[in-house]
């Protein structure tokens, strides 16, 4: 008879996620049944109101990926009325998006996902000239001296010692998992704490931009800072300056503290290849070259990839009404024409119904309803999106800086392709794509003063900003690819106001319950299978779900509604 | 103003004048009448639960008796954690000096190492262990229609373990526009009956520090006034640092030169925008909002909405989700003169911050009426 042990809280994500997973013999996991368990109903607030301030609200969805939300409004509701934005406002854009991804994928590693591999009270055990030996050998970074590791390591102690251990009180410290000599323990301790310090420097560039981080400001549009190299009194080049001087220290951190880290870790783990899942993986693109519309244009390309094989990318379309659809046979929601027929998010309607156990409670009822999280399907396929989605296919697609870092990164660890399907693989596609991201910040630096250079300051586009100006009714669709995945918002605008307005969040793809069918989710999926230490001790658990960054405070937000409810409403 | 100044409990009970007012480990334990014999035992246990040498214990038992560092349980309910995304964006004190300095973030899931029954224990024993000496965080608020189910942890509802977690804390800070005020899960038609953090939890001394999210220095300011001067901060009517909330971004703010000359931008395209001028007419809030944007600015000082172009959507008010559209809804002014603060308006003045609350039901209401039933249907 298998047990079931819960894992709720899931610590180190966004939101609140809940875990029960019945485990075989050996200790091995036969099930999962993942849950969110919060909800907020952010998209019954957005209707009645003004689609310009649509972004604002969708952006507080979620704060860790501070920006996604916003991006993927302002899109869709220019997607809706046809606005076209400046070159300067899309290339800010792209910038914006890709000092997000970078900052999101830093402190992802090292403050949520690097304790599952990193066991902190060994470092107490460090030869700090080892330490220092080792790290000098895999980076030129230059913290790492001999001193310097052992001044961290009494650091250190002098916290241990004090009996309180703040965060790291009651880790699985000394767990049979965990597999790094003291000296790795301590260089990534190290970097744990200058990661924690770095990753506020990247997001300035939001605060340029945007006016603050977290949730920077964006406009239907276009952007609202304005750039003139003449004025004291809007971007100029001392601003500039500092932007590209970020810049300049991300990618010298992402590449001299990040990648060879990210390496040394997965070096000593590379024997465990569990969590590798569903092989499904979709992605809807991004970083226009152009036009949001042009899909040529991706820098990030869109397709979807089934059951592992790279040879075939099929062709997604998240305007078409028979891809993207969502479900709610094992989500607290009730639709009226059957729990388990598919919807698109332009025909979406929704109820929530909570039908679990009253709290407290010991159990969920995992043969029914688990979940506030929905469950999306592309044409009826689970998929996974995120790093791992966007890395496998740009593999498959040949894109050269891709293949590069991952033959590289393949290659270091003397490991074949295959090893990609993992849990260490979603890891390190994570780091892959963040040295592209940190890249891409350059790229779209350049991109921006060579636009000023022409004399093109401009960064909204108006002529629409007045709604008695836009069509009585109007659909849109914007999209981007957050850190976390595929992210898509559907608006339909009526007399100038929002009379609907849905999204599908990249973590409600990750850590959607199963559906009518019996499909399981991602998490799920890449749950089954790993053999535990000590069940009671969940560390294998929390690395799986980890290397797929949940974020529920996004992905339990899904909520369609019934367009026919709205008509009478009317906003003063 | 009976919060004004209250020492935390945990700091009061040592009698020397140094900054170092916290009592010690082996305090705390006699004043609950442990013995020594078993003090010392608890010292021995935490070794071997650190996985440490029995040389170290000597070394447990001296820090366990000179000075812990404040215990802080960080909880999390309907929230997006832009509160702790801001809070460790902090150029002054850093992050890591907070937590490794001042306090012990013992329960933070966002950070906490712990996962599922091993973090909880962790909650229940700084509880146990310091009853009446923590600070309880809280990010994000309860849900509180249908017995809390909109937000759960641990297999209970937020609501209730909020409330357990309250009960014996010295002081609650409210972080954010969520556990303040509500913000936006608490907009109309609030559809999970989300409240403020004050509305249920009413016999603590409590600090509010709003903002969508408040302002990293701002945040850390609050933790760091506890460590450096053993109160809380002064506060205003509405529970706010006057140290932080004492002012209107437009008292501060560089543009207001082109607000009194009446040169303001018209369109997010024209000429006004790059000359800088007074966002006033694109819907700007600065003039009813209290917080310390165009002081202290965001990011360390790179910079803050207004100076980025945008208009303030005052995101420290309450109520402000209600008080749009963003754009095109102008702040009140006329009644309000440079020297005014949230107190002195006091409860006269509709759209100003003191009387945010009730502005913002009297919208609520409106929209409730406008909306009719139909939204009753989804909350169901």
């Amino acid at each position: 008879m298998a047990k079931k042990i819960v894992v709720d809280p899931i610590p180190r994500i966004e939101g609140h996620l809940r875990i029960e997973a019945k485990i075989g013999e050996n200790n091995v996991i036969e099930d999962a049944f993942s849950s969110g368990t919060m909800w907020r109903g952010i998209e019954i607030i957005l209707k009645g109101r003004d689609p310009r301030d649509a972004w604002a609200i969708t952006e507080r969805i979620c704060g860790v990926c501070t920006t996604v939300h916003a991006l993927a409004s302002v899109r869709c509701v220019e997607d809706a009325l046809g606005i076209e934005i400046p070159k300067n406002a899309r290339i800010i854009r792209n910038l914006m998006n890709a000092t997000q991804q970078t900052q999101d994928h830093l402190v992802h590693f090292y403050h949520l996902h690097a304790l599952d591999w990193v066991d902190v009270v060994s470092a107490l055990k460090a030869d700090p000239k080892a330490a220092s030996g080792i790290a000098q050998s895999i980076s030129p970074w230059p913290k790492s001296s001999p001193g310097y590791f052992k001044d961290l390591q009494q650091k250190l102690v002098g916290f241990v010692e004090s009996g309180q251990l703040g965060i790291f009180s009651n880790g699985y410290w000394g767990h049979p998992a965990y597999k790094l000599p003291p000296e790795v323990n301590l260089i990534a301790v190290a970097h744990y704490l200058e990661a924690l310090d770095f990753q506020k420097e990247i997001v300035k560039i939001h605060t340029v931009f945007g006016g603050k981080n977290p949730h920077p400001n964006y406009l239907v549009g276009g952007m609202a800072c304005a750039i003139d190299p003449n004025r004291n009194t809007a971007i100029n080049i001392e601003t500039l300056s500092m932007v590209k001087k970020i810049i300049e220290d991300t990618k010298t951190f992402i590449e001299q503290v990040y990648i060879p880290d990210l390496i040394a870790i997965a070096g000593f783990y590379k024997d465990w290849l569990y969590g590798g899942g569903l092989g499904n993986y979709l992605c809807y693109g991004d970083f226009p070259e152009k036009s949001i519309d042009d899909a040529e244009s991706l820098l990030w390309p869109r397709g979807a990839i089934l059951n592992n094989d790279l040879s075939t990318i099929h062709d997604v379309d998240p305007r078409d009404l028979s891809q993207v659809t969502e479900e709610v046979s094992h989500s607290w929601y009730t639709y009226s024409n059957g729990d388990d027929k598919g919807l698109h998010p332009w025909e979406g309607e929704t109820k929530p119904e909570y039908t679990g156990p009253k709290p407290p409670f010991e159990h969920l009822d995992t043969d029914n309803k688990y979940s506030w999280l929905k469950i999306p399907r592309w044409k009826n396929n689970p998929m996974e999106v995120g790093p791992l989605a966007r890395v496998l296919l740009a593999y498959a697609k040949g894109d050269p800086m891709i293949t590069d870092t991952v033959n590289m990164a393949l290659g270091k660890l003397e490991v074949g392709a295959e090893a990609l399907f993992s849990t260490l693989g979603r890891t390190a596609a994570r780091g892959i794509e963040c040295l592209q991201t940190a890249g891409f910040m350059m790229h779209y630096y350049d991109q921006l003063v060579d636009n000023i250079k022409t004399g093109d300051l401009r960064t909204a586009n108006t002529e629409l900003w007045d709604p008695s100006r836009w069509p009585k009714e109007a659909k849109g669709f914007g999209y981007t690819e957050a850190p976390r995945g595929a992210l898509g918002h559907w608006i339909h605008i009526k007399g100038g106001k929002i009379e609907d307005y849905q999204i599908v969040v990249p973590s409600t793809w990750n850590a959607s319950p199963r559906d009518a069918n019996g499909n399981v989710g991602a998490y799920e999926s890449a749950l089954r299978g790993t053999p535990m230490a000590d069940p009671e001790l969940p560390l294998e658990i929390l690395r799986t779900v980890h290397s797929f960054d949940p974020c529920l405070a996004c992905a339990s937000h899904v909520f369609d509604m019934n367009g026919k409810e709205i008509t009478k409403v009317t906003i003063a | 103003m009976q919060e004004r100044g209250v020492i935390i409990a945990c700091r009061s009970e040592k009698k020397e004048d140094s900054m170092d007012k916290q009592p010690t480990y082996a305090e705390i334990f006699k004043s609950r009448g442990v013995s020594r014999r078993d003090f010392l035992k608890f010292c021995g246990l935490t070794s071997v639960s650190l996985g440490l040498a029995p040389s170290m214990l000597p070394k447990i038992i001296h820090a366990m008796e000179t000075n812990p560092r404040t215990p802080v349980i960080w909880l999390h309910g309907l929230e997006c954690t832009c509160c702790t995304e801001s809070f460790i964006r902090s150029s002054h004190p850093v992050m890591a000096d907070i937590v490794l300095n001042m306090i012990s973030l013992d329960y933070d899931e966002t950070l906490s190492a712990a996962a599922g029954h091993q973090l909880e224990e962790v909650r229940k024993k700084i509880m146990k262990d310091y009853k009446g000496k923590y600070i309880l965080a809280c990010e994000g608020n309860a849900p509180t229609k249908d017995d809390g189910v909109y937000c759960m942890v641990a297999g209970d509802s937020y609501l209730n373990i909020l409330k357990e977690t309250a009960a014996d804390a010295a002081v609650v800070v409210a972080w954010g526009a969520c556990a303040t005020f509500g913000c936006v899960q608490n907009a109309d038609p609030n559809p999970t009956g989300a409240v403020p953090v004050s509305q249920l939890i009413t016999d603590k001394p409590l600090v509010n520090v709003p903002g969508c999210p408040p302002i990293a220095e701002v945040m850390t300011g609050v933790i760091t006034h506890y460590h450096t001067f053993g109160t809380l901060p002064e506060l205003d009517r509405m529970k706010r640092p006057k140290a932080f909330y004492g002012t209107r971004i437009h008292d501060k703010c560089y543009r207001r030169a082109f607000y009194d000359a009446g040169m303001f931008v018209r369109d997010f395209d024209d000429e006004a925008t790059r000359k800088g001028w007074c966002l006033y007419k694109m819907g700007c809030k600065g003039p009813t909002t209290y917080n310390a944007c165009s002081k202290t600015e965001w990011n360390e000082g790179v910079s803050f909405p207004i100076g980025s172009g945008h208009p303030c959507f005052g995101c420290a008010a309450p109520g402000f989700w209600d008080d749009g559209p963003f754009y095109t809804r102008l702040a009140d002014v006329s009644f309000l003169g440079t020297d005014m603060n949230a107190d002195k308006i006091g409860a006269v003045a509709v759209g100003a911050a003191a009387a945010g609350a009730a502005a913002h039901a009297a919208v609520t209401a409106f929209r409730k009426k406008k909306a009719g039933d139909e939204n009753d249907q989804h909350e169901g």
